[in-house]
């Protein structure tokens, strides 16, 4: 169980995806305006990590790895090439589905998540995120571990810059450094006070 | 065309640089910063797949149902950025082992799909093939300073070479280990914005 409590932990503060590796920066810094529109985006993010990250473990299991098509009788047959072809169909889908799901049954939800999720499909932080599950060989339970702590980081790290960005309204900076140049020091120092919990180990 | 292919290169890389201006792909364009190698092969890989992309949809913009042309593009680009990978893992497979999930995050940078979507499909082949070579060194250009920096004051070397010996190797160089972390590419991207949105005021944001 621990092990399980170390993935979460790890991918929320030590692997942030926006704050250490980059990823979904281009949402990140568009829509971290208002805490409001950034919790939308976060949950948004974080309801579709927890989906895509283990649909695409089992993608890869049964089908793409070396010898995973055993169970139809090609057991030769080697499609890992076709990876990041099928992981970014495999995305586009689960978030449509899921946004007729929504706009079908949880109207109230949909209104909230609603304008965000067709933005994720090609979104750094959900590829990025299934990706670093095909690379370090996590099985289905990790996955969905991962899947969640990796947007729950998201989460936490988009709602804390909203917040920081709306108190930044009344700074007065250089002309050239307003609005984006200022959005990037906070996020490299946010970047370094998640640095902080680094050795933090469960 | 008004503009001729010069133009068409040159205007990506500074007045109109996708990363420092309209803050496309800084996704996967930081991470690979930390060194000069992983940044410039990521910019030649980014590079190949913008131009050929934007050559490959403009081919056949005409016959693209307008509904799915997303879909398509998207297609197209992780065709090429396959193949790139596929390359890199057959031929330089350290590098492909250091740049690790980056190749793959190329099919979701935004100026690929920004090129495809605002220049390609209006454009013709020739044209839109030279506007994804402008687009991809202006990605380049700002990758290679930040990498250039971060390298140079944060392990001290260029390309793998010792410039300045380091203290923990009997030189005289006190690395900045700040610059090794992740944090330090945010500074340094701001340290550019401002750079350049002072020298031309125009890019300024309003309130």
């Amino acid at each position: 169980m621990s092990h399980y409590f170390d993935i979460i932990i790890r991918s929320i503060f030590l692997e942030n995806l926006p704050l250490s590796f980059f990823l979904g920066m281009c949402t990140f810094m568009a829509i971290s305006k208002q805490v409001k529109s950034a919790i939308g985006l976060g949950a948004a993010v974080l309801v579709i990590q927890v989906i895509t990250v283990p649909i695409n473990n089992l993608i890869l299991t049964y089908v793409l790895k070396p010898g995973a098509l055993a169970w139809a009788g090609q057991p030769d047959l080697d499609l890992s090439f076709l990876g990041l072809l099928t992981y970014i169909a495999i995305i586009a889908a689960v978030v449509q589905i899921l946004e007729m799901f929504l706009d079908r049954f949880i109207p109230t939800l949909y209104n909230t998540l609603g304008i965000f999720l067709p933005l994720l499909t090609v979104n750094c932080a959900i590829f990025g995120g299934t990706l670093f599950m095909v690379e370090r060989d996590y099985t289905f339970g990790e996955s969905i571990a991962y899947g969640f702590g990796s947007g729950a980081g998201f989460f936490l790290a988009v709602v804390c810059l909203g917040g920081i960005r709306e108190r930044l309204e009344y700074a007065d900076p250089p002309a050239g450094l307003k609005g984006l140049g200022l959005t990037f020091i906070s996020v490299g120092l946010m970047a370094i006070a998640f640095m902080g919990l680094a050795g933090m180990e469960m | 065309m008004a503009e001729t292919k010069m133009e068409l290169i040159s205007r990506s890389i500074f007045e109109r640089n996708p990363i420092a201006l309209l803050v496309l792909g800084i996704c996967s364009a930081l991470a690979t910063t930390g060194q000069m190698t992983t940044a410039f092969v990521m910019s030649i890989c980014v590079t190949l797949v913008v131009a050929f992309s934007s050559m490959t949809i403009s081919i056949v913009r005409y016959q693209i149902p307008n509904s799915v042309r997303i879909g398509l593009q998207i297609m197209v680009i992780a065709t090429l950025v396959i193949i790139v990978d596929q390359i890199l893992k057959a031929y330089f497979f350290g590098l492909s082992k250091q740049l690790s999930i980056y190749v793959g995050l190329i099919i979701t940078n935004c100026i690929v799909m920004g090129r495809a979507e605002g220049f390609a499909m209006s454009n013709p082949p020739i044209s839109s093939f030279f506007d994804g070579i402008g687009n991809g060194l202006g990605y380049g250009f700002i990758l290679m300073s930040v990498a250039f920096v971060r390298e140079l004051l944060g392990s001290g070397s260029i390309f793998g070479h010792v410039i300045l010996p380091l203290s923990t190797n009997d030189g005289w160089y006190i690395r900045n280990g700040m610059l090794v972390l992740p944090a330090s590419a945010f500074f340094l991207i701001a340290l550019l914005i401002w750079l350049l949105r002072t020298m031309d005021p125009k890019q300024q944001e309003k309130d």
